[in-house]
């Protein structure tokens, strides 16, 4: 487990504040550093177990039975310790009755995975265009798309769906056809990518329009056209951005649920919007619900751990400018 | 698995159909004349994102403030009538206040949280490990938030809330504020006798902040914790050669220093605040006077099916999501011109 929250690099947009250098490592540091006095840690360690205790306690339960979760507290567990899969093994099973929680993660990835290319891929192109092209108005353009970045998606969403169900009409003459994307995967991948493509935008051009101005130059001056600039140089120096945004987005999406209960329909829905089903349908079924809860947080988590360098990056880079 | 073939191919296709789409045009563009080449190739780089917000977000937002304009069935113009429904009848009023609610106690506590375990870990044995632990929680959606703390504030018939066990064994605890162990937490709104009238918020507002500030303290704790770390050490060492405390140094010297990033993280949660949502739709549903607007939003338009009180609620979000952003953009400003920036 790479915990290693502390020592990021730069945040991905290269503007370099001094406010986040990197610390630099001197002697005198630990004496001059040591804010941690003896309250200081308590303090520390009193929050670090309110954070913990709710998520851990789920994590027992999901491996209690079913009488047990029901009649006693998780804490129980400690003094009558006792392990069962039976309640992953009900929330994974795919019987009549059963919540079928490996379909609705499956869901989750098809949902997540192409919507993360689709949104970082096309906000690569755009701010391509914002940093090293010469068109007319793209400073106004640009500050349109920062300003779409204030907009709460709840805004988007009545006119989205209506268009998504019925297209779009001026008297009779229709201008946008009912394509009937509703509850189709479709329509939840446009969706995300619309709502995304302002912060994606917003972050990766903070980074390509600080990539080196003499390599972007010298590939110009040697016949190369944006074209092949982009795809031979650009794309590859991006990479670190593209990770950190593209682990950000993802995020970010598998955790979503608003856009998921408006546009993907029961059968579509991702674990999410699973596990509100669950929750409020099976109101009694506490031990379905613990591992259910656990079945969506399952990959978040581990993306978290094992991509964390990166993901904090991409918070940082996010966080510079709000 | 037939679901997830037909989405390969369906990515694949769509995926492939838009490059090649774009490196036609591209080839087009080389048939233009030079003078205007750069200008129409700009275009073909934005074309995807350009029409994509265009069609998914600008055009609708346009269309909602439009909609908020005419009734619930979008048939007649009633002017400003939704929006002097949504301040003036107290369910909907309920829940700007409730919004506020969470706006101020949830951005006050996590930035404090933030801020605590940011100063308070640094350079500490085992910072790593408290600041993950702090941070778990922020990648967990907030509907396995919701879940989590279920299990936290339940009550009878079922024996699974934590807090009931806690509050039961404190000795003279009157039984509304759960000394017996049997207070149902989320849905009841007052605190034995003060129960708060109709249009102020309730006390399981609080309870669910408290989910919010868990959720979003991590982040915050992440960019100070970064913040705090880029303070030259030049700066701390000079205040402690003149004989300022830790504490003093903190307040005195970092704080200052770091006033820029601690607007933007209130900032952030601001907002994350006022689009509440899924917090409340997984545990109360909004019931029990917890709804807050981005809630009664999607209630409003999708479960009541009314169309222009619903719009109207979500342009209340967008206006007071202006001033916040506004007053961001100032403060920066200020925090620059003072760091001579």
């Amino acid at each position: 487990m790479s915990v290693a929250i502390d020592d990021v690099d730069p945040p991905v947009d290269g503007t370099s504040k001094p406010g986040r250098r990197k610390r630099v490592l001197s002697t005198g540091q630990a004496t001059s550093r040591s804010l941690s006095s003896q309250p200081g840690r308590i303090i520390v360690y009193v929050l670090m177990f309110m954070w913990t205790v709710p998520t851990f306690g789920i994590l027992v339960s999901s491996f209690r039975s079913e009488i047990d979760v029901k009649t006693s507290g998780w804490w129980k567990w400690f003094t009558d310790p006792s392990i069962t899969l039976e309640n992953y093994r009900r929330v994974l099973s795919s019987a009549p009755g059963d919540d079928n929680m490996a379909k609705f993660f499956m869901n989750s990835l098809i949902i997540t995975i192409p919507s993360v290319i689709l949104s970082v891929g096309i906000a690569l192109l755009a701010s391509y265009a914002f940093s090293w092209m010469k068109f007319k108005g793209r400073d106004w353009i640009f500050v349109a798309v920062v300003a779409l970045l204030m907009v709460p998606l709840q805004m988007a969403l009545v006119p989205l769906l209506q268009l998504f169900t019925g297209g779009a009409h001026i008297g009779t003459v229709t201008i946008f056809p009912d394509l009937s994307l509703t509850g189709t995967y479709i329509g939840v991948w446009i969706a995300h990518v619309a709502f995304g493509l302002p912060f994606c935008i917003f972050i990766l051009k903070n980074f390509v329009s600080a990539l080196p101005k003499e390599l972007i130059e010298a590939a110009r001056v040697d016949g190369a056209g944006h074209g092949t600039t982009f795809v031979k140089l650009v794309v590859p120096l991006s990479v670190p951005a593209i990770a950190s945004l593209g682990i950000f987005q993802f995020m970010w999406i598998w955790n979503d649920y608003l856009i998921a209960l408006i546009f993907a329909g029961r059968d579509k829905a991702p674990v999410t919007m699973k596990l509100a089903q669950v929750a409020g349908e099976r109101g009694n079924a506490w031990h379905l619900l613990t591992a259910a809860g656990m079945v969506s947080m399952v990959l978040p988590i581990m993306v978290f751990f094992a991509l964390q360098r990166y993901f904090v990056r991409g918070l940082l880079a996010g966080a510079v400018k709000g | 698995m037939g679901d997830l073939i037909s989405a390969i191919v369906t990515v694949t296709i769509a995926i492939g159909g838009l490059l090649a789409f774009l490196g036609g045009l591209y080839w087009l563009t080389s048939k233009v004349p030079k003078k205007w080449q750069e200008g129409v190739r700009s275009w073909v780089f934005l074309l995807p994102a350009m029409v994509a917000m265009i069609i998914g977000l600008l055009i609708p937002t346009i269309r909602t403030i439009y909609l908020s304009l005419l009734d619930d069935n979008g048939d007649k113009f009633v002017g400003f009538d939704n929006y002097s429904d949504v301040f003036t009848t107290t369910g909907t009023r309920l829940t700007v206040f409730n919004s506020m609610t969470w706006v101020f106690v949830g951005t006050v506590f996590t930035t404090i949280v933030g801020l605590a375990v940011a100063r308070f870990a640094d350079g500490m044995r085992g910072e790593k490990a408290a600041k993950s632990a702090i941070f778990i929680p922020g990648a967990i959606s907030l509907v396995g938030a919701g879940i989590i703390w279920k299990f936290v504030y339940d009550g009878p018939p079922f024996e699974v809330g934590l807090l009931n066990s806690i509050t039961k064994n404190i000795p003279g605890l009157p039984a509304s504020m759960g000394g017996d162990g049997d207070r149902i937490w989320l849905l009841e709104r007052g605190f034995g006798g003060a129960d708060p009238p109709a249009s102020l918020p309730g006390f399981n507002t609080f309870l669910l902040i408290i989910i919010f500030i868990w959720a979003s303290a991590g982040f915050a704790t992440v960019i100070f914790s970064a913040a705090i770390k880029g303070v030259p050490d030049s700066l701390i060492e000079a205040a402690k050669v003149d004989g300022a405390t830790d504490r003093q140094a903190f307040y005195k010297v970092t704080m200052p220093y770091i006033r820029s990033t601690i607007v933007t993280v209130a900032t952030t949660i601001t907002i994350g605040g006022l689009k509440a949502f899924d917090i409340v739709a997984a545990t109360t549903g909004g019931r029990f006077g917890t709804s807050t607007i981005a809630n009664e939003f999607f209630v409003t338009k999708f479960v009541q099916g009314r169309g222009g009180l619903g719009s109207a609620l979500a342009v209340v979000i967008f206006i007071l999501v202006i001033p916040v952003v506004v007053m961001n953009r100032q403060a920066q400003k200020r925090a620059e011109e003072m760091m001579g920036a």
